[in-house]
């Protein structure tokens, strides 16, 4: 743990020197620190052991372990400001976030790959056992995933058409009118509403079949059959209708942010030089809100690769698996399969898929954005 | 978020026609998306108060269309008659309410605490960790945003039932901690570089510690957002569902859970789901009205320089 804070920036070096800390002090910290990670392992150790029932002292469920690396976690905070003086209090800002998450993403992830590779029915008695890639080639032959991979693309794509509206919504809001903050506040609303919940309240009432206000004006504007989840393509636009509402605020209030911080004499400027509205928004606005724009899109995407809670609660990935998100796939995987193992390694081949896909995405909106201004 | 009003300018003045028409129509969609986010809670709120006739004939207008009573609230047991009878149904709501709120504030304010920290020592202090510089370490918190649920879920329902946390409130606030904890580093980063280092120089000057600053000094100022980080984080929190979902059963049920799996049994009454959602909303939606300045400030931090 090799963590030390340079006093070479701006900061003024007005820190203790290190070699004033008296050595005493020093050596009670690496005491203190060598005594924690002893227990610390001592503790796994004995777990381990009595888990493979080597031994029979131990403890019934992991939990003393979660306890002894919370202490170990103190430990070494002690140990930094013991060792380190006023460099060590600066390290403790940092080190609780960090050993949690550390603690709580680094080692399940770890943990999940393991799973991946195994043969792990919740239901069966069997047990877990190691099974290699046979998961990843059963992964392969599966319809449903690359349907659900499919369907990602499309419900992505679908990004496109809320930033519009969005922008739409926050050019309005940006307009010359009265009661702007009556009109913010409702169209933000929906964004603080469960997705759960909306579930309930548009997808299985409003856009019920038999007697939903939805259904009855679909009807009376000449649809005659107004099923909204039983076409897979209808489905899935009704999915993203759904989604739409809850999460378009949320570009819409950052695009409006960065309306609002632009400065008035540019556009100003484009009307003296004659500028219809139809050119200064192309010509000028849109150009000018392209950084905002691709934050709020890409914020957006992140958001959208979670999808899964309204398609787990209005159509279960029905009909026929149409409908579902990844996330929607693999919590059915689970939920009524029980197979944990094939469910990590679809679930890791997504996170792999993910990073590179964001890891592009980034990439690619920086220069597109470098390159249009 | 100031709302500037600048007056007409000379290019602006166009024909009475083209003035109005543009009017009508800005106005016009404005009341038209009002209505779009308005009707689906209005129709919640109403349902709740009608009677199966009233459904299927699809009435909208209380007292007009048809009359109000309070079927929903009272399967809810949480109507003016039925509020002082003991019913389980409610009993069960109120559980699930209270889960919902100690784990979305238990869980906001331990990111609060901890991403404030992170938050500012990023912003005040250069680190090296093994290879790490401040930038990676920064880099390293918010790409925990890009990690689906569905990547940790699954490890942590095995590991989460070794160590006894499956089912509990703890289990979920430190899960919801870790979802929350990049979007609090990223609004707190962008509150703490907004305040002059030059204040903390004076604070140690004055013989205060560098905590010592950080408390007395920097604190105060940030609150506000940290308010914003906070209402982000507890809206996020009070509505997930999927965590919740895969890793309680019955003790630590949240709100979310409960209407999901109202939702699932075919022979529920649609005025008591109407009630259920509009009870699971209603928390959130007096908040981020009352607090909507807060909410704005944190989702629109950092992205507009």
């Amino acid at each position: 743990m090799a963590d030390q804070t340079s006093t070479a920036n701006a900061w003024p070096a007005n820190s203790a020197p290190t070699d004033l800390i008296p050595p005493g002090r020093k050596r009670l910290g690496w005491a203190l620190l060598a005594v924690a990670t002893l227990g610390l392992l001592a503790t796994i150790v004995v777990q381990i052991l009595y888990k493979t029932e080597v031994d029979t002292i131990g403890f019934y469920t992991w939990r003393p372990v979660v306890y002894a690396y919370l202490l170990w976690g103190v430990a070494l905070g002690a140990w930094q400001v013991l060792t380190r003086g006023e460099d060590g209090q600066r390290a403790l800002f940092l080190l609780p976030a960090l050993l949690f998450t550390i603690a709580m993403v680094i080692f399940p992830t770890l943990f999940g790959f393991y799973i991946a590779l195994t043969d792990w029915n919740l239901s069966s008695f069997s047990g877990r056992r190691f099974n290699g890639l046979d998961n990843f080639w059963q992964m392969l032959r599966d319809p449903y995933y690359r349907n659900a991979l499919f369907n990602m693309v499309f419900y992505v794509l679908a990004v496109m058409v809320e930033y519009a509206i969005a922008f739409g919504l926050a050019l309005l809001l940006n307009a010359q009118i009265r009661a702007r903050k009556f009109f913010r506040v409702v169209f933000l609303l929906p964004l603080m509403l469960s997705p759960v919940a909306v579930s309930w309240m548009i997808g299985k009432s409003l856009m019920e079949y038999r007697f939903g206000p939805a259904a009855t004006l679909a009807r009376h504007l000449g649809w005659d059959n107004p099923a909204f989840f039983s076409d897979p393509v209808i489905a899935r636009i009704s999915i993203m209708v759904l989604d739409a509402w809850t999460f378009i605020p949320f570009m819409m209030i950052m695009l409006l942010a960065g309306l609002q911080a632009m400065s008035r004499e540019v556009i100003e400027a484009a009307r003296v030089d004659g500028a219809n509205a139809w050119q200064t928004f192309w010509q000028v606005t849109f150009p000018l809100m392209l950084p905002v724009s691709v934050t709020a899109a890409i914020l957006r995407i992140i958001f959208k690769l979670k999808l899964a809670d309204i398609i787990i609660t209005v159509t279960s990935g029905g009909p026929g698996g149409a409908t579902d998100s990844v996330s929607s796939f693999i919590y059915r995987e689970y939920r009524d399969r029980s197979n944990v193992g094939y469910g990590t390694m679809l679930a890791m081949v997504y996170l792999i898929i993910i990073v590179v896909f964001v890891t592009w995405l980034l990439k690619f909106a920086s220069r597109f954005v470098r390159n249009v201004n | 978020m100031s709302v500037q009003t600048t007056d007409y300018t000379v290019s602006e003045i166009r024909s009475p026609a083209a003035f109005i028409t543009s009017r009508a129509f800005i106005y016009g969609a404005l009341v038209f998306w009002s209505f779009v986010c308005l009707f689906p809670i209005y129709w919640t709120i109403t349902t709740s108060f009608k009677s199966a006739v009233d459904v299927t004939q699809g009435h909208l207008i209380p007292f007009v269309d048809f009359q109000p009573d309070w079927k929903g609230w009272r399967s809810l047991g949480l109507s003016p008659d039925s509020i002082f009878q003991t019913s389980t149904v409610r009993d069960e709501f109120l559980k699930r309410f209270m889960n919902s709120v100690i784990t979305s504030v238990g869980a906001s304010s331990l990111a609060i605490i901890i991403g404030s920290l992170a938050a500012y020592g990023l912003t005040r202090y250069r680190y090296h960790f093994a290879w790490f510089k401040n930038e990676d370490i920064s880099f390293f918190f918010l790409s925990q945003l890009i990690l689906p649920p569905v990547v940790l879920a699954l490890p942590f329902l095995v590991l989460y039932r070794e160590v006894a946390l499956l089912d509990t409130r703890i289990g979920l606030v430190l899960l919801y901690t870790l979802m929350v904890l990049p979007i609090v580093i990223w609004i707190m980063r962008d509150q703490f570089n907004s305040i002059p280092v030059e204040l903390e120089e004076a604070a140690l000057v004055d013989g205060l510690t560098i905590w010592g600053a950080f408390f007395r000094i920097v604190m105060p100022i940030a609150l506000p957002g940290m308010v914003a980080a906070f209402i982000l984080a507890m809206v996020l929190c009070w509505n997930e569902y999927f965590f919740a979902a895969l890793l309680t059963s019955t003790d630590a049920k949240t709100i979310p859970v409960m209407v999901a799996s109202q939702t699932g049994s075919q022979g529920i009454n649609w005025w008591s789901m109407a009630a259920l959602a509009t009870a699971a909303i209603a928390p959130l939606a007096t908040i981020g009205i009352a607090l909507e300045r807060y909410l704005i400030m944190g989702m629109t931090a950092g992205s507009v320089k």
